[in-house]
């Protein structure tokens, strides 16, 4: 039997993490299809039609899909659900919000956010913000699974020409509305897909503070992250932060500045291929993660670091 | 207008996890538990909102071992009129959870049920949006801001882009965000108002659902550990390291 992929896209381009699910999705089953379920989506169903991966495309286009409503999105999937032996998506707030409403309709115990494939009906999860992994086996005859995006590399975009098949629009659900999204435009990298991020915590004492970041990043051409504690405190806004219930990031380099490193900011991003800590408490935790730390005043050690990059010759992009 | 509460006892955010050695689980014993961290903003939304007049009752539902009761009474500590308690034991899955809070919203007839987002011990983040699906009532996930109107609520979500905003009509489902409120500490003569709280206690297998697991748990173990990093005395040294030794920059 194939798997079903959901897309995530807003209707002109492919929400990156979907290339990353994709890869997942192939190591389960390689006839993958991929649903888009959109309005005016031509171009993304053409997008998705030409990842070597894909095998088929199924396109419903309806103006009730402009906005993704997980209601909606539902009743869309279970129409097609039984002609797939598992139902795929990313597990970041999209695929969260989503899967779990099939999941149930489809009486099935989904698995939440796996790293790793390990048979199609088996697969490794981090549990207790990734202090545990544990490796878990759905009996369910057919699964419902989220992956975690930044687990697997994206797949490659272009090259194939699967097939486009049009489907039929389900039923609207009356209940929900949706009104509208403050999305904040940035021309940075996105925090889930950057080569470096650095970010700020508690440390920082104040929003204008996070101009010492912002220019750091800005010279390193990285993504703006934060702790729990700097985005509750009001110094930055909710999407920045990382860790349990924030984002998850795996980026090259990971620099944490004034961060104390708590458990669940940790598990959004122990997995950096390399950690830097800056932080004038000599106990954090976050230097037990970190592979170079630097027992310093943040406030004198940010100017440094960005008159040290400059002195450089020249910087990886 | 009743709101339903559904909470879980959790290992506490603040313990170091152990893995058990013989790849069986988690070390629990001796180990302090508390309420899923998100479970207490929807406490604390649920009473803000019968504060301000909009709601009239709250119950605090829970559904586990003999000891979760303990989560019910610290939400009827900060202000739930009364609770339920669905004693199971073993592990329990998201999905048999929510088919249980589906015959308790049935007896209840609640308005609204709200529920931390995930909780923090199996990470799963599925029980509110599930429930929501067997009732065929909308779901408001990871809610930041709730507006409760007359038949309607407005609700602003955490997403990864940013903020967005929902109205869905009641009855509904919220699942709450961390910062959707600060939820209150309960005062020690509450703590003891709390103790003449009723909780009903119902047993799991009484209400006809299927709890057993779908799911095998094969092995639980440590994660990779991260070797051991260094020091460096100086900014300069950073540089030179990102860009000599780990070839980063």
């Amino acid at each position: 039997m194939s798997v079903l992929l959901i897309a995530e896209h807003n209707n002109k381009e492919v929400k990156p993490f979907t290339l990353n699910a994709i890869t997942a999705a192939s190591l389960i089953d390689q006839d993958l299809h991929v649903l888009l379920i959109g309005s005016k989506a031509d171009d993304v169903a053409k997008s998705l039609s030409e990842v070597p991966l894909v095998k088929k495309v199924l396109h419903i286009d309806h103006e009730i899909y402009e906005n993704y409503i997980a209601e909606n999105y539902t009743a869309a999937i279970l129409k097609h659900a039984d002609k797939y032996s598992h139902i795929i998506c990313s597990a970041n707030t999209f695929g969260k919000n989503l899967m779990p409403r099939v999941a149930a309709l489809l009486d099935i115990s989904q698995v939440s956010d796996i790293i790793k494939v390990i048979s199609p009906d088996t697969f490794l999860r981090p549990i207790y913000a990734g202090n545990a992994f544990a490796t878990v086996k759905s009996n369910d005859e057919k699964k419902c699974v989220t992956i975690r995006p930044t687990s697997f590399e994206a797949a490659e975009k272009t090259g194939g020409s699967a097939e486009i098949e049009k489907i039929d629009a389900a039923d609207l659900s009356e209940n929900t509305k949706f009104i509208n999204r403050e999305e904040i435009k940035s021309d940075r990298p996105e925090l889930g897909t950057a080569r470096i991020v650095i970010s700020g915590g508690r440390g920082l004492q104040s929003g204008e503070n996070f101009k010492l970041i912002t220019d750091v990043a800005d010279k390193l051409n990285a993504a703006i992250g934060a702790s729990r504690a700097a985005v509750d405190a009001g110094y930055i806004t909710n999407e920045h932060q990382v860790g349990q219930t924030g984002k998850v990031v795996v980026p090259d380099l990971y620099i944490a500045v004034g961060i104390s490193g708590a458990i669940q900011h940790l598990a959004g991003m122990k997995e950096s291929k390399v950690i830097v800590a800056i932080n004038k408490d000599g106990e954090a935790p976050i230097f037990s993660v970190a592979d170079y730390g630097l027992e310093a005043d943040l406030f004198e050690a940010l100017p440094q670091f960005l008159e040290e990059l400059n002195k450089l010759n020249t910087i990886q992009k | 207008m009743k709101i339903l509460v559904a909470v879980k006892r959790v290992i506490d955010y603040n313990v170091q996890i152990r893995v058990k050695e013989d790849g069986s689980g988690v070390v629990t014993d001796n180990v302090k538990m508390s309420t899923n961290p998100p479970d207490d903003n929807a406490i604390e939304e649920a009473v803000k909102i019968k504060e301000s007049g909009k709601a009239t009752e709250i119950i605090a539902v829970t559904v586990g071992e003999e000891k979760a009761q303990e989560t019910v009474r610290k939400a009827l500590a900060v202000g739930a009129d009364r609770g339920i308690h669905v004693k199971v034991d073993g592990i329990i899955e998201p999905l048999a959870v929510s088919k249980i809070l589906k015959k308790i919203v049935e007896k209840e007839n609640p308005d609204l049920v709200f529920m931390g987002k995930q909780a923090i011990d199996d990470d799963c983040n599925q029980t509110g949006q599930m429930l929501a699906a067997h009732l065929n009532w909308p779901q408001a996930t990871f809610a930041s801001k709730i507006e409760v109107n007359d038949k309607s609520l407005q609700v602003t979500r955490e997403v990864d882009e940013g903020l967005e905003t929902i109205e869905v009509n009641t009855p509904a489902i919220v699942t709450c965000d961390l910062r959707l409120n600060e939820p209150r500490y309960a005062s020690l003569p509450n703590i003891m108002k709390a103790k003449k709280k009723p909780i009903e206690q119902i047993n799991a297998s009484d209400l006809g659902v299927d709890t057993n697991p779908r799911i095998e748990h094969i092995k639980i173990e440590e994660p990779p550990k991260r070797k051991a990093g260094i020091k460096v005395a100086s900014v300069e040294e950073l540089v030179q390291k990102l860009k000599n030794e780990a070839k980063v920059i």
